[in-house]
């Protein structure tokens, strides 16, 4: 049967109109037309502004309130079509393909001139995009010079959301279960040795040509780096010489929409077509999922694209500044994020609008788990005070589509707030665990007396997380901010000239060791103390129970020549150089058998913290030992323990594990405990032998000869497996 | 769009010619479904498609939907590089069965 409310009521300069619905927000197709539904609470006067694609012109304003014509015999007649503080209209008959869309707003609130501090921004005169558009044109070829003159540079354009799934759904790994590889889109496959074709390179459809690559290596969950729509070309600097960019805005924390994937990233982005890179996406992430790797998305929630009241408008300041941003009384941007203005995330319509992005990520594109960029900003209230309650954290932990989403914070903002290990959890939120972070690094190098701090890392650090769980700590030694794992062991020093600060900008406090030499060398013996210290930092990593993240290239030593905030760079400093599989294939080999020996054993991956009166035949299911056996130092800078059985106390027919960790620059005998059961130890790893005695694959380990005790070399680490 | 209808040694050949997108689909859905059959087999030359939009692809789709379900067959030939690579990213390409040439789209048909 027909529905009754295709045929319009008003006509307005040809184009076939009536009232629209007001929810859900944003442009939404429905029987014969598209919906559009935009929120204002201090904007009283709202233009809807067509466009064919890419046109400069549009093609029809038409206006939310004013004389209209009667739709059956053409008389004039007074319309309106607002419910509340929210605009709606549904215009029909038009070919959604071909469209883009915006609004311009105006309001009797003293507006504010650029420059100046103020509540109110509005300008009639300016178009701006939804904040709920689902595609958004402008940028649609990567670092394409963008045509300034148009009044528009984001576009808003219509996605239709009929994806063929498949039966696809999210995957739902157990949290202990997952090995989590951070990755840049474009860097994953940009450099020319990657072996996609050039027109893919860089793209969500190069991402799915590499499957077998992250099989292999044996992750199972990549976490994108932002991949909401930004402008790549905001603040962006061109290099005279090259004609190219010498700076530009490369890994993109600075959202331009929170519904919109980044159009550029999609090797379809060059034809313009919203549903076409929306498509791209969920192809990917259904092919991932295909092969059992879940998709987590680095999502930046805390500010925009628009900067403080220098910035431009694109959007959310132009359609009501005082509801979407933090502001102080004068009018000025609170910046706790470092990057101008700070979005007003505990707002109820700011934190509907979180909540409505990250539903329509989870349910349309199947997303497995979102990672909160500078997090502790979205439990500060709105004059910027942390909220012992923040609404929003609540909300996102008890929301029925994310219900089954991993959700992980980085628990800390620019503005000083710090909560790793106190972030409001509600019994689902994660951390990055920055203090596991700087513990591995400072034992790796062997500073004196962190082999205590080393064991909470190893045990997932319940001086943090008691009541929370190993799970609530994402283990990781490096990250895309600060150095690669091969620059964290050939560097004392950032080295971040090229960034245009004079080495200002990035971290100081790096943790870092450069074995002898500053950067690269052809000394054999740092080369390979260095190759030996990248196996311990992922032994390390790997052992200990949380979950663990790797960077993307560090399987394969991947460098950025010291530079520990490559934010702005779209060249060889953020491209994966595929080649150095080759170069590095026992680093890479490395990796993979130590996620493997991860995977195979389940006394790796506890869901809860150990206790201490757990036992299995009379061993506890983790017990610590130093040179001597059952005699752990914990002040010293070598650390062994003894997996035996499960934090539950169930073994699952698992083997019991011994680990020796040797951060002592001598060699050190370790004297081994009997492991139960009339078992026998098997040398699975030995970082100090070379390459493929460094490790053996799970399964082939051979037995040990002396099982009393076990020479450990200096700065070395020794699994052993009792079979 | 023109949609060229012919039968070539008991194949229904069908030549697009010109864009498919969200104007010119409905014309290419209802020439094609206007010929499925059960048991016919039905060769698409794209040769004379230079660009496909998302519209198109679901077209496309949709069509072949139809005809697998009146046990109806059909093969793509001729699709340019851009649509391949456009079918290829969002995986749409994996919903036909593609050949380069119409011989080898013959051939699939049996």
């Amino acid at each position: 049967m027909e529905r009754i409310d295709v045929h319009p009521t008003h006509v307005y300069q040809g184009f076939r109109i009536r009232s629209g619905k007001p929810y859900p927000f944003g442009a939404t197709l429905v029987p014969g037309g598209i919906n559009f539904s935009i929120f204002s609470r201090h904007a009283d006067y709202c233009v809807l502004v067509l466009f064919n694609r890419g046109a400069k012109e549009p093609l029809v304003e038409i206006p939310f309130r004013g004389m209209f014509q009667k739709a059956d015999n053409k008389e004039p007649v007074w319309g309106e079509f607002r419910t509340g503080n929210v605009f709606n209209m549904t215009v029909l008959e038009l070919d959604h393909e071909d469209l883009e869309y915006a609004f311009r707003m105006d309001s009797n609130y003293q507006s504010t001139p650029r420059g100046k501090p103020g509540i109110h921004r509005f300008d009639p005169s300016r178009y701006l995009m939804d904040p709920y558009a689902r595609a958004i044109g402008g940028r649609d070829e990567w670092g394409k010079l963008a045509d300034w003159a148009d009044p528009y540079q984001h576009r808003a354009r219509i996605v239709f959301d009929d994806f063929d799934w498949e039966g696809d759904r999210q995957l739902e790994i157990p949290m202990e279960d997952l090995v989590i590889y951070e990755m840049h889109v474009r860097g994953f496959t940009r450099h020319p040795s990657s072996g996609v074709p050039s027109a893919q390179a860089g793209t969500f459809s190069a991402i799915r040509e590499k499957i077998p690559y992250l099989k292999d290596l044996g992750v199972n969950c990549i976490e994108l780096m932002p991949i909401f729509e930004f402008d790549e070309l905001e603040h962006s600097a061109r290099d005279e010489l090259s004609e190219g960019w010498a700076r530009m805005n490369y890994w993109g924390y600075s959202t331009v929409g929170f519904f919109a994937p980044k159009a550029a990233y999609a090797a379809t982005g060059p034809m313009k077509d919203g549903t076409m890179v929306a498509d791209e996406l969920k192809n990917l992430v259904k092919e991932l999922h295909k092969n059992g790797i879940e998709v987590i998305l680095d999502v930046v929630f805390n500010h925009t694209a628009e900067g403080n009241e220098q910035g431009p408008t694109i959007s959310y300041r132009g359609i009501d500044n005082a509801t979407y941003y933090m502001l102080n009384e004068e009018g000025y941007y609170y910046n706790f994020s470092g990057t101008g203005n700070t979005l007003n995330c505990n707002n109820p319509i700011v934190r509907d609008m979180v909540l409505d992005a990250l539903r329509y990520w989870a349910a349309e594109y199947h997303i497995d788990g979102f990672r909160f960029d500078l997090a502790s900003i979205l439990g500060r209230d709105p004059w910027g005070a942390p909220l012992a309650n923040p609404p929003l954290l609540e909300a996102l932990a008890y929301d029925p589509i994310l219900g089954k989403c991993k959700l992980i914070a980085e628990a800390w903002d620019a503005g000083g707030l710090y909560q790793v290990g106190s972030f409001p959890a509600y019994g689902r939120w994660a951390e990055w665990n920055g203090k596991c972070r700087d513990a591995i690094r400072r034992f790796l190098k062997g500073d004196s007396a962190m082999s205590g701090a080393m064991s909470m890392v190893v045990q997932g650090s319940p001086d943090l997380y008691a009541g929370r769980g190993p799970t609530a700590s994402i283990n990781f030694v490096t990250c895309h901010d600060g150095f690669t794992l091969n620059d964290l062991v050939s560097d004392n020093e950032k080295h971040n000239e090229a960034n245009g600060e004079e080495n200002r900008d990035g971290a100081n406090d790096n943790n870092s060791w450069n074995c002898g030499w500053e950067g690269p060398t052809c000394e054999l013996a740092i080369n390979e103390l260095r190759r030996r210290q990248m196996k311990n930092a992922v032994a390390m990593l790997m052992l200990s129970q949380g979950v663990p993240m790797i960077l993307m290239g560090d399987e394969i030593a991947r460098s950025k020549l010291g530079n520990n905030n490559t934010y702005c760079h779209d060249n060889e400093l953020n491209w994966l150089d595929w080649d150095l599989q080759e170069k590095n294939a026992d680093l890479y080999r490395f990796f993979k058998n130590t996620i493997a020996f991860r995977i195979a054993h389940p006394v790796l991956r506890n869901r809860d913290h150990f206790q201490q009166q757990d036992s299995r035949n009379g061993f506890a299911s983790i017990s610590w030992h130093g040179t001597q056996a059952w005699r752990p130092d914990w002040n010293g800078n070598a650390l062994a323990f003894m997996l035996s059985s499960r934090a539950n106390g169930k073994a699952d027919g698992d083997n019991p594990i011994y680990v020796a960790m040797n951060m002592h620059w001598d060699a050190l005998p370790f004297e081994l405990p009997s492991p139960p059961d009339n078992l026998s130890w098997h040398l699975s790893t030995n970082t100090s032998m070379p390459a493929p005695q460094d490790i053996y694959e799970p399964g082939n380990e051979p037995p040990l000869e002396n099982t009393s005790s076990f020479l450990v070399g200096g700065r070395s680490v020794a699994i052993l497996v009792a079979k | 769009m023109e949609l060229n209808i012919k039968t070539v040694d008991q194949l229904t050949v069908v030549e697009p010619l010109g864009d498919i997108d969200g104007k010119t689909a409905p014309t290419f859905q209802d020439g094609v479904l206007a010929i499925i059959e059960p048991g016919s087999r039905i060769l698409i030359d794209m040769s004379g498609v230079s660009f496909m939009s998302s519209a198109g692809l679901r077209v496309m789709l949709l069509t072949h939907r139809k005809a697998t379900g009146s046990e109806a067959r059909i093969v793509l030939v001729g699709l340019n590089e851009n649509i391949l690579n456009s079918m290829t990213a969002t995986g749409f390409i994996n919903f036909f069965t593609v050949r380069n040439t119409l011989d080898e789209g013959r051939e699939a048909l049996g």
